[in-house]
């Protein structure tokens, strides 16, 4: 493989996996900061405990994200430095303000939270963990202004064969960002919603500290049902926006070799043959897709075909179709999840309201459980219709994938690295699952000290108390 | 008047300099629970005195990264792709000692907290190791050619007798300055023998810094350049060393570690000042030098990013002040031990 296959994949690898945990940090810790909050106002010992509980689960996930993203900043320079040369007077702005503005904020204010129950008044800690909670929301903004970049250039110049900023603001108010930024922080908050909801349902299943997960239940599936319609609705409003900025990638998505037709029909399923530009056995359903891009029942969207035509008129010759199968279903996979996640809150908040939260719902809970994982996946796949609907363009109109690699880099070190991250990430995966499984085994009412014994075999005291 | 670009140039080494100092002190503790603490508890005495702040103090790291990326976007592709292999091992070990940190106290068995144990150690170990070596390679110079393209070898280029000596100093520098902050974090027995093994490492660190500039003075030509101001910072360094062995002979801790944090400041400067008004040298051909203007982004976006920078900095500066100020208590093994 060359060197800039293998530094997709490890590019690939390494941000889906960090993508895993940072939703659920946003998510959780938005929902311990509301948590905590009732404690302050309502004084009740129990919000308190919900929030250490909660709590626990935060930072095992946290402390992952936050060593997954520390490679993250590096890597554009390490792997795609060419990439970074043309970009970085544009790029490398969102990302040092993220640096400078959230991550100082999330990681001090996350010590003065683990480390401050006792130190803090009620109302400086709270604030603490609120203050995380914006850290990582300002995070995501960031971060997706420069991605939003990469979708849609806007507030540049090309100068000396490089882009250059020379419009900040445009940068920040990129209707692309304006969009994604929503959506993101909505599926985030989804995301950490159905995991408090689905270890909530696990502990009702088993018929432990009942009144605390019907509770912790409670908050998640309201806040689960407002944010995953909430993520619906920005979504709809990014297909319309997709269909005017990238239509080469809504056809992608839509495997729409030949021009649409009016009204369009929207493909729910197909066979797609990318060799001859054609699909079979697909089955539609009529005027969805004028409706999905334009929110009217007619209306044409350009296919792939002449879009090619198109595109190679304006930049040179070039295959400019992504990969159709990748970007086709990753979005199917993706609104089929985001679907599922509103039934299933929106039947949870029904049980609650009328207080039919009972043991007799195994099966409900049973798929709540189930539920933990659809978030992530509809992260996932969204992502990558995403990422893979932009190939061949690293940025798009401006620059190609194949074009930003690291010169210097050779396929050898990449793919010694490719092996050595993805196989401490394994390891982080399962030590992570079973800190996960042990806390919510626990409960949140064990012990908070273990009986401190000294565990060290070189130990005098510990020989002593072994041999005797 | 300073230039936007040299204003850069200047907030880049304060940022690294911020965190050589902060976490210089991180890595040191990491490094002591392996050869200074003798149980478990000690050990988590140890990590729980940086327990609030580690985090925090390796962020100076990411927004150095961040800074140069933003400002000299083509000092961070070429230092970042050339430096390939000794940053894959760089996030390898921050990662790992990341997370052991947080998970090490998380399940109360032997083999648990060895295994951790390990990751600590090796974790604080190697990226003072590496970026003392890549601090080296940095003034020393290294290939770059025509296209501001770094191919080094591993062997040769990175890692040699020079860079080697670097990052052995950039160790013990930071194992000194984290037994001089256990000093002031923990009690008892602990703190004098942290207090010992700082003094005991005193004579090896002279050695190593000795050995180190005088190898600079022969080995690169950052005191041809700038001879006069380097003499006076490396002077100045030299007494706060001396002030370090007083003050630490004398128990008064905190001015002992705010010397080696002074130490680590000035050995860091001497670095930038050298370099300056080059951000790396190439070894083929000094035309082919990266400088402060044929690196940095264009004038528009330095200003904007000097106005959010400016800004910010005095609100990062407070909150994390504050952080200092709130844990200021010593850690105490009998006390609620959260890690």
């Amino acid at each position: 493989m060359d060197v800039v296959m293998l530094s997709r994949i490890q590019f690939a690898a390494t941000t889906i996996f960090h993508f895993f945990f940072v939703p659920v940090s946003i998510g959780l810790a938005f929902m311990i900061a509301i948590m905590e909050t009732m404690y302050v106002v309502k004084g009740k010992e129990e919000y308190k405990q919900m929030a250490k509980f909660w709590g626990k689960l935060f930072l095992i996930n946290f402390a992952i994200g936050v060593v997954t993203g520390i490679l993250q900043e590096f890597q554009f320079g390490m792997n795609w430095s060419a990439y970074s040369r043309f970009v970085g007077d544009v790029f490398g702005a969102p990302l040092a303000v993220e640096a400078l503005l959230a991550f100082f904020m999330e990681s001090t204010f996350i010590g003065l939270w683990i480390f401050g129950w006792e130190r803090l008044s009620k109302k400086v800690h709270a604030l603490c963990i609120w203050l995380v909670a914006i850290g990582t929301i300002l995070s995501a903004f960031w971060i997706l202004a420069a991605n939003s970049f990469m979708q849609r250039p806007v507030g540049f110049t090309i100068n000396n064969g490089r882009a250059e900023m020379n419009d900040f603001l445009a940068l920040i108010t990129n209707g692309q960002l304006l969009l994604e930024f929503p959506h993101t922080i909505l599926a985030a908050f989804m995301t950490g919603a159905f995991l408090v909801a689905g270890v909530s349902a696990y502990k009702l299943l088993k018929k432990k500290d009942v009144p605390f997960f019907k509770k912790s239940f409670v908050i998640a599936t309201v806040i689960g049902l407002v944010a995953s319609i909430g993520v619906a609705l920005v979504g709809h409003q990014q297909a319309q926006y997709l269909v005017k900025t990238q239509p080469m990638k809504m056809a992608a998505t839509e495997a729409l070799w030949e021009n649409s037709g009016d009204p369009a029909p929207w493909t729910v399923t197909a066979f797609i043959d990318t060799e001859n530009q054609r699909n079979t056995g697909e089955f539609q359903i009529p005027y969805l897709l004028s409706f999905l891009s334009y929110s009217k029942f007619s209306g044409e969207v350009q296919g792939m075909k002449e879009l090619q035509a198109q595109y190679e008129q304006q930049y040179g010759p070039g295959d400019y179709i992504p990969p159709v199968r990748t970007t086709f279903w990753s979005f199917r996979i993706m609104v089929a999840s985001g679907t599922l996640l509103i039934l299933l809150s929106m039947y949870g908040v029904y049980l609650a309201a009328r207080k039919k939260l009972e043991n007799r719902n195994k099966w409900f809970f049973r798929l709540m459980v189930f539920a933990i994982s659809l978030p992530i996946i509809a992260n996932t796949s969204g992502w990558i219709m995403t990422e893979i609907g932009r190939q061949p363009w690293t940025v798009f109109g401006l620059m190609t994938t194949a074009d930003g690699v690291s010169p210097s880099v050779t396929a050898g070190q990449v793919l010694f690295s490719l092996i050595a991250f993805v196989a401490i990430y394994a390891v982080l995966a399962v030590v992570m699952a079973y800190l996960f499984i042990r806390v919510i085994k626990k409960g949140p009412y064990a012990a908070e000290t273990q009986p401190e014994t000294s565990s060290d075999p070189f130990d005098k005291e510990e020989y002593r108390h072994a041999i005797s | 008047m300073l230039s936007l670009n040299e204003l850069w140039f200047v907030l880049v080494a304060v940022l690294f300099t911020g965190f050589f100092f902060l976490e210089g002190f991180d890595f040191g503790i990491g490094m002591s629970t392996g050869i200074l603490a003798k149980n478990d508890t000690e050990r988590r005495v140890l990590i729980n005195s940086i327990g609030p702040f580690w985090d925090a103090n390796e962020v100076w790291l990411l927004t150095a990264g961040g800074a140069m990326f933003a400002a000299f976007p083509n000092w961070y592709a070429t230092l970042f792709s050339g430096f390939y292999t000794p940053l894959v091992l760089l996030l390898l070990a921050l990662i790992g000692r990341g997370v052991a940190f947080e998970y090490r106290g998380k399940v109360e068995k032997a083999s648990w907290k060895k295994t951790w144990d390990i990751v600590i150690l090796l974790g604080s170990l190697l990226p003072p190791l590496l970026l003392g070596v890549m601090f080296a390679d940095l003034i020393q110079g290294l290939p770059i050619d025509r296209a501001m393209e770094m191919k080094a070898s591993f062997f040769g280029d990175i890692v040699n007798f020079y860079s080697v000596v670097g990052g052995l100093t950039m160790v013990v520098l930071c194992l000194v300055h984290g037994l001089l902050f256990a000093t002031l974090r923990v009690t008892g027995d602990l703190q004098a023998r942290a207090r010992r093994m700082a003094r005991s490492l005193m004579v090896p660190l002279a050695v190593l810094v000795v050995a180190f500039f005088t190898l600079t003075y022969f080995n690169t030509g950052i005191f041809e350049a700038h001879g006069g101001i380097l003499i006076a910072v490396l002077a100045a360094l030299a007494v706060a060393f001396m002030l370090a062995v007083v003050f630490s002979g004398k128990k008064k801790d905190g001015w002992a570690f705010g010397m080696t944090g002074a130490v680590i400041a000035l050995a860091i400067a001497t670095f930038f000042i050298g370099l300056f008004p080059n951000v790396m040298i190439s070894s083929i051909d000094t035309a082919f030098n990266l400088t402060v203007d044929n690196a940095a982004s264009g004038h528009y976006s330095l200003k904007v990013m000097t106005i959010v920078a400016l800004s910010l900095l005095p609100f990062v500066l407070g909150y994390q002040i504050w952080s200092y100020f709130v844990f200021h208590k010593r850690v105490h093994e009998k006390g609620h031990l959260e890690y």
